[in-house]
């Protein structure tokens, strides 16, 4: 248990997103995109891949996050970090008002509820048109340099080591989360719900802080896509970015928290090469990976490699790992 | 507009989302699948019907059982090929698995008809108004009900009177019993699965005069069907039409009424509705 604790193999991969600013530095707006994507279905995995509630509708959090950050930019308020905690905040009130109608709700009716809450959240900013600017969406938004020092050029230079540092300080944070008994808890009830108030685990707080705090997280995204982009649209509300954040993350791997940011970073890699011939033939091959992935992979991407892995030290052409360190 | 009129046209509205949704709730109810895909299942009739009349010059009436055929077709080679798989999968496997076909459908259908809104010609004698007890009312809209009217009665005599109906009611209460006692499940579920798709694409293919007809189609109108399952009840054919009537007359009474809110009634009554009766009006499970 200690040695697993202080294992940080998991924190290496860090290093792939520093290594990728200089590599790739004609690439650091997608970079950047990759790593608020990662960061959104980060989120979503501490909702799912931990607590194992399944939503349809996580894109509210984030869109309530970014018409937050939006808002606030467009009504004078230009200062970027605080902006993202007052995003965070108000998607972390959304997320416990909806976690009451969702924890409670099992299967198909919790899938409705969230699902529901998604649709009627965009239905609100498509009405509220005087507020959110209908589907022209909030642009032009102005921010002061982030702590008065990096101003977000067209470049995507300041934005990719924004999302980057946002990303990180939360993977941190969520992977803390996660191994508090807090976490372990959340994973009990995940795993058996009826067992778990025998251990004087109060389920639904449990579940309802989760879902709070993946909410807060997804708002955090929302609003770091908000200020790199300087644009919020109708869209970071729309179902079509809660589909693509489950595929996100069941591509990357469900409940390993670095799987939100691998798939978010195959999926837009993937969505780049293949919609320059066209959206739909792009849309067909998204449909085709996400139907295999449930047919042969259920681990994902990361789970796939544990299996490489494991075949290749079965076959002894790597050495065995010491007993006890598993991811 | 008045009153009975909006009534009315929410009545044709309903009927038609209870002939697209009812094979959805029988799929939900009977093999417990998840399936966001049946909106796609109803897209494809409507397509169908579209390149019918198109290539074939039929007339749109003569593709109607056509299209009947060729859902039930595609259903039953879906339930044995892909669906079949996933019945004892996780509900997240099952959502991803048919987001993943919708997404194909709808790149598919994007591919060979643009996205542009499809029509098709009516006869003449569905088209205009109908002047009945000193009120206009749509032809076409009258067809329909009548039409969703046999077929829930002919559903109901089929569910409730025939050997196939038993043995549906018998696997949906309990599978396992069902398949002890003798009873074909396979074969029911792929003929359930069959039916239900060969209704979703006749109510595709009716729908292209209220609904219209657009690759996002699979999309946009899939949380109505799922939300009239949810809302009646999944595996329940009474609570379905009800769910169906009843959303269908909010939906077109507050588009009226309330033209600012849009679509917000509906949804902000979904969440109410499960709120109140998780299991749907006529629900049997909790």
């Amino acid at each position: 248990m200690k040695l697993e604790l202080r294992n940080a193999r998991d924190l290496w991969f860090w290093l792939l997103p520093i290594a990728g600013f200089f590599a790739f530095p004609d690439y650091l707006v997608l970079g950047s995109q990759m790593l608020i994507a990662g960061l959104f279905a980060l989120s979503l995995d501490l909702c799912l891949g931990y607590a194992g509630i399944i939503s349809l509708g996580h894109a509210s959090f984030f869109g309530i996050g970014a018409y937050t950050a939006g808002l606030l930019a467009l009504h004078g308020w230009h200062e970027p970090l605080s902006a993202l905690c007052a995003a965070s905040l108000a998607a972390a009130l959304v997320g416990l008002a909806t976690s009451l109608l969702v924890v409670d709700r099992q299967g198909l009716t919790r899938l409705m509820v969230t699902l529901g809450v998604g649709f009627l959240l965009h239905e609100v900013a498509n009405r509220a048109s005087s507020i959110t600017g209908g589907t022209d969406g909030l642009s032009s938004l102005e921010l002061d340099p982030v702590l008065g020092l990096f101003r977000f050029e067209m470049s995507g230079r300041t934005a990719y080591v924004y999302a980057g540092s946002v990303g990180f300080l939360a993977f941190w944070f969520v992977r803390r989360l996660v191994r508090s008994p807090f976490g372990l808890a959340l994973q009990g009830v995940r795993e058996n719900a009826g067992r778990m108030p025998a251990l004087g685990v109060p389920v639904r707080r449990r579940l309802m802080a989760a879902y709070t705090l993946a909410a807060a997280l997804a708002g955090i995204a929302g609003a770091t896509s908000a200020q790199a982009t300087g644009f919020v649209g109708l869209d970071s509300l729309g179902f079509e970015r809660s589909a693509s954040v489950l595929i996100m993350l069941v591509l990357g791997g469900t409940g390993r928290l670095s799987g939100g940011f691998v798939g978010s970073a195959v999926f837009l890699c993937l969505q780049h090469l293949l919609s320059e011939h066209s959206p739909a033939f792009w849309q067909f091959w998204l449909g085709a990976l996400v139907v295999a992935l449930t047919f042969f992979a259920r681990g994902g991407l990361l789970g796939g490699a544990d299996l490489a892995l494991l075949a290749l030290r079965r076959w002894r052409l790597l050495p065995a790992r010491s007993a006890g360190a598993g991811p | 507009m008045n009153f009975l009129g909006v009534v009315f046209d929410g009545i044709a509205y309903g009927s038609l989302l209870f002939l697209i949704s009812v094979g959805l709730s029988i799929t939900l109810g009977l093999m417990n699948v998840v399936n966001l895909a049946h909106g796609a299942f109803a897209m494809f009739g409507g397509y169908c019907s579209v390149w019918l009349t198109a290539a074939w010059g039929l007339p749109f009436l003569w593709t109607l059982p056509l299209v009947c055929l060729a859902g039930a077709a595609v259903g039953a080679l879906a339930e044995r090929l892909l669906y079949q798989r996933l019945y004892r999968a996780s509900h997240l496997d099952q959502v991803l698995f048919s987001i993943g076909l919708t997404f194909m459908a709808v790149a598919v259908a994007t591919y060979f008809w643009g996205p542009t809104q499809q029509r098709v010609e009516l006869p003449a004698f569905l088209r205009g108004q109908a002047r009945v007890l000193g009120l206009d009312l749509g032809v076409y809209r009258s067809f329909l009900v009548g039409l969703v009217v046999l077929i829930s009665v002919a559903l109901t005599g089929l569910i409730e009177h025939t050997r196939f109906g038993a043995q549906l009611r018998a696997a949906v209460d309990n599978q396992q019993v069902s398949a002890g006692l003798g009873i074909p499940v396979q074969r029911v579920f792929c003929l359930a699965f069959a039916l239900g798709s060969a209704l979703a694409a006749l109510g595709g293919a009716l729908g292209i005069e209220l609904l219209g007809l657009e690759p996002s189609f699979a999309l946009e109108y899939l949380v109505y069907f799922l939300l009239v399952v949810s809302v009646g009840g999944a595996g329940s054919v009474r609570g379905t039409a009800f769910a169906a009537l009843a959303l269908g007359l909010c939906d077109v009474a507050g588009k009226y009424y309330v033209p600012e809110l849009g679509a917000f009634v509906i949804y902000a009554l979904m969440i109410v509705l499960l709120m109140l009766f998780p299991a749907g009006l006529r629900g049997r499970r909790a």
